[in-house]
């Protein structure tokens, strides 16, 4: 699909001219950020904003390390998104809301061993039993999800179960909100050495903990994908489902596995966001759910490595974007517009790389 | 050609077309039937749904000295039917802890102040304002559209008021809120009207301009700090209390130097706090909900420069969920004045333990925000209301519209729950008593609740 400048149509014009704004927009706003912070006086610091702030390195290293470990919990989701696309090929808008049901399942276990007095007492213990037990009961949703909404519906076109995994979405939570109420759950107070900043870089030791988690997490994950008969199954169906079945592959079989592991995902993920922000509401999943497809689409949907990166990719961006390039440009309350920013990395790189920035991986017949 | 598609047909709808046909039918059939139901509605409306003039003074005027000129229209409630109020506030959803109890206030009040002239009174269905414009305005359409109903006590939150307010009150009715308090829907306390206001519009509650004073002379004058942040969430409420304490701590020579936004839903508030950190302010105004509030009080202390900041936040953040975490301690708080003590609201004859008591008693809990001795004030002011602008003619009760704003336009020295209520001439009623808590303690919240450091004014 090359196309000679001759061919160029008026929408490649226009995409173009989108990229140069983007790009100009970006490095302006960079640019008086970096001279802001080489000498905060100097006329090229203020030329667009004269109220500028200065960061100091301490935070401007918080905003990384946030960045990072809310990045790494949008990877987590992001690998749950990006599995069943690569299998069934549509997007199970449902798997926000999985995420959250771990994170309640977590905030009302803690709260109940906290009750009991043993979170404080083997803290460590607790933690094993409230990931266990929030992976389970993602898993168990995830594989009832499938079953019960989206098996009935194999084979039809992919719009269905896209919208049904929406009506999904809603049931969920509607169901969690019914069950425990509207009231903000939070998890018990966590031990000393998870909330201090650590001697290692002033970081917080619970945001180490996240990125730990999820950078082991994905480990796992590859080595179950790449490495067992179970993954090389998934990627045979991934591959065509026709022929893995002609093969002697059991398609349900895979295709339930693959939302087991992928509810397994957003329940550890659910956990580590009850360590990380503490607080749990029924609506708790959305806004990160539509994160975390953003960042599977940015990493290259179907492309494991991809999610985890392009998780990392939107973190890091909606936490320094704001201060980094809006606000240098004079963008007033920036802070409020971290969403937008994230959405516009995601514009962005499909405007520069449609496919990803690893590339999607995705079953023969759908690639261009 | 006709039997090609006859074929098509056939083949096509094989399996559905029996069932389609008997589809069609019965929705024919209901569709006629409804068509028959509506086409004579017009034209024979309820017959005491109309207001009517005001009837022609016989010999004896049966109005007495009822309140009102009529200029609004008369409801009549025929002899064993009820007087017609509404709760509307926000029931549902993560602000329901600030509009249950209101909504369970009026119930208790409606209880104890009895019948208005021997009627009974009738809260209907219980509407929900969803804390946002589109919510207030959904209820408010479905209020107006029974003429019965004279008056309504909500909203909740001033974002619904803003859309509500203007259609209950140009129907005539009138709105006492328990918890609005936005300075838009009011007045300035200098002669001007907020941009929101609605003649028929009432509050129970205090106006923010209070609010944001007494915030701002306690952290000046009693905490000695003169550089102060504030953070807002985009909500009217938020954001025009963010704005009065900028307002009225600059008027005592203080400095705000940052002010920023935040979005409902955001979780990582680190971005928001660095940017207020660069100016390494002494103290933290932010005027919230939950769960965005939680997230603020744990992720400030661990940002650079705000360490040593005073953390404050005022009556949306004082609710029992949030002063148990832990991260809330040492936090001060602004909020309406629940020092209630021996306080008797004069309609009922009843004090605050003893509507505390029923409400537990109702409902197993405690109220979950302060405003439900507002909204039992806002329901006993409206039935007094009522009483003074009705009479009993031929057996039924006409109420004069008018006459309800008469008489809530000229309540003056009203012993409430609250306090002593007292209404302007944009509707402000509320004592406007400001307490400023000291909250030191995850594990006893009662004790921090009492704990009063500042009284405004």
């Amino acid at each position: 699909m090359q196309l000679t400048t001759k061919q160029r149509t008026k929408v490649d014009w226009f995409l173009t001219i989108l990229r140069v704004i983007a790009l100009v927009v970006i490095c302006a706003g960079f640019a008086a950020f970096v001279a802001q912070m080489i000498d905060s006086q100097n006329p090229f610091a203020r030329w667009a904003n004269p109220d500028a702030i200065n960061l100091t390195g301490e935070q401007f290293q918080g905003l990384v390390v946030t960045g990072l470990a809310q990045g790494a919990m949008y990877g987590l989701i992001a690998l749950g998104y990006s599995m069943v696309y690569g299998v069934l090929g549509f997007i199970n808008f449902a798997h926000g809301e999985v995420f959250m049901v771990g994170a309640m399942t977590g905030a009302v276990t803690s709260s109940k061993l906290a009750e009991a007095g043993y979170w404080e007492s083997s803290f460590v213990l607790c933690l094993v039993l409230v990931v266990v037990l929030s992976m389970v009961v993602c898993t168990v949703t995830a594989v009832l999800m499938e079953r019960v909404a989206y098996r009935p519906l194999r084979g039809k076109p992919r719009l269905i179960p896209l919208i049904t995994s929406i009506g999904v979405s809603f049931f969920l939570q509607n169901s969690v909100l019914a069950l425990l109420g509207s009231t903000v759950k939070s998890y018990p107070d966590l031990p000393d050495w998870l909330t201090d900043k650590r001697t290692f870089l002033e970081i917080q030791g619970s945001k180490i903990l996240v990125v730990v988690v999820a950078a082991l997490a994905m480990a796992g994950l590859w080595y179950l994908v790449e490495k067992t008969k179970t993954g090389k199954a998934m990627r045979a169906v991934a591959e065509d489902a026709e022929i893995a079945s002609l093969m002697g592959i059991d398609v349900n079989r895979i295709i339930v596995k693959t939302f087991a592991v992928g509810g397994a995902m957003a329940g550890v993920a659910g956990i580590l966001w009850g360590l990380l922000f503490r607080s749990v509401i029924h609506t708790t999943g959305f806004l990160p759910g539509i994160k975390a497809f953003s960042s599977a689409v940015v990493g290259g949907i179907g492309n494991l490595g991809g999610s985890m990166a392009g998780g990392l990719t939107i973190g890091v961006a909606e936490s320094l974007g704001p201060l980094m390039i809006l606000e240098p440009l004079g963008v007033s309350g920036p802070s409020q517009l971290r969403d937008a920013v994230a959405f516009a990395v995601l514009i962005i790189v499909l405007l520069v790389r449609p496919s990803g920035i690893f590339g999607e991986r995705l079953p023969p017949e759908e690639r261009t | 050609m006709s039997r090609y598609i006859m074929n098509r047909i056939s083949q096509k709808g094989r399996r559905f077309s029996p069932y389609f046909v008997a589809l069609l039918a019965v929705l024919s059939l209901l569709a006629a039937g409804c068509g028959n139901d509506d086409d004579p509605q017009p034209a024979a409306p309820e017959q005491t749904s109309t207001p009517e003039a005001p009837p022609p003074a016989p010999t004896e005027d049966p109005r007495g000295d009822a309140l009102g000129d009529g200029s609004l229209g008369i409801v009549t409630v025929a002899s064993g039917e009820s007087v017609q109020i509404r709760s509307l506030n926000a029931i549902s959803g993560p602000v329901a802890f600030l509009g249950l109890p209101n909504q369970r206030a009026v119930e208790l009040a409606i209880a104890d102040y009895g019948d208005v002239h021997g009627f009974s009174v009738d809260l209907g269905t219980p509407l929900d304002d969803l804390c946002s414009s589109e919510g207030g305005q959904a209820a408010a359409q479905t209020i107006v559209a029974d003429e019965q109903v004279i008056g309504v006590i909500g909203t909740s939150c001033s974002g619904a008021a803003v859309a509500a307010a203007p259609l209950v009150t140009e129907a005539g009715m009138v709105m006492i809120s328990p918890s609005n308090t936005s300075p838009a829907l009011t007045s300035d306390f200098q002669g001007n009207a907020g941009e929101s206001w609605s003649v028929g519009y009432y509050r129970t509650a205090h106006n923010d301009l209070i609010q944001g004073a007494a915030m701002a002379n306690f952290l000046f004058g009693e905490l000695g700090v003169d550089n102060a942040a504030a953070i807002h969430d985009g909500d009217p409420y938020t954001q025009g209390l963010a704005l009065a304490f900028q307002n009225a701590f600059e008027e005592l020579g203080g400095s705000v130097s940052g002010v920023t936004g935040i979005n409902k839903g955001d979780t990582d508030m680190v971005p928001a706090l660095t940017e207020v950190a660069a100016f390494s302010p002494g103290a933290l105004f932010f005027p919230i909900f939950q769960p965005e509030g939680d997230f603020i009080a744990a992720q400030a202390p661990t940002v650079s420069g705000l360490e040593d900041a005073y953390l404050l936040a005022a009556d949306g953040l004082l609710v029992d969920d949030f002063l148990a975490l832990s991260d809330s301690e040492g936090m001060h708080f602004s909020g309406p004045d629940v020092r209630f003590g021996a306080n008797v609201n004069q309609s009922t004859g009843q004090n605050a333990d003893q509507i505390l008591a029923a409400y537990d008693q109702a409902h197993g809990e405690p109220p979950s925000a302060p405003f439900w001795g507002h909204a039992y004030d806002a329901a006993t002011l409206l039935l007094d209301a009522i009483a003074a602008a009705s009479w009993v003619e031929d057996g039924d009760l006409r109420i004069d519209r008018a006459g309800v704003r008469q008489h809530l336009n000229s309540v003056s020295g009203y012993s409430g729950i609250t306090g002593t209520l007292s209404c302007d001439d944009f509707g402000d009623c509320a004592s406007q008593k400001i307490t400023v808590i000291s909250h030191e303690s995850s594990d006893d919240i009662e004790a921090s609740k009492n704990n009063v450091v500042y009284s405004y004014p």
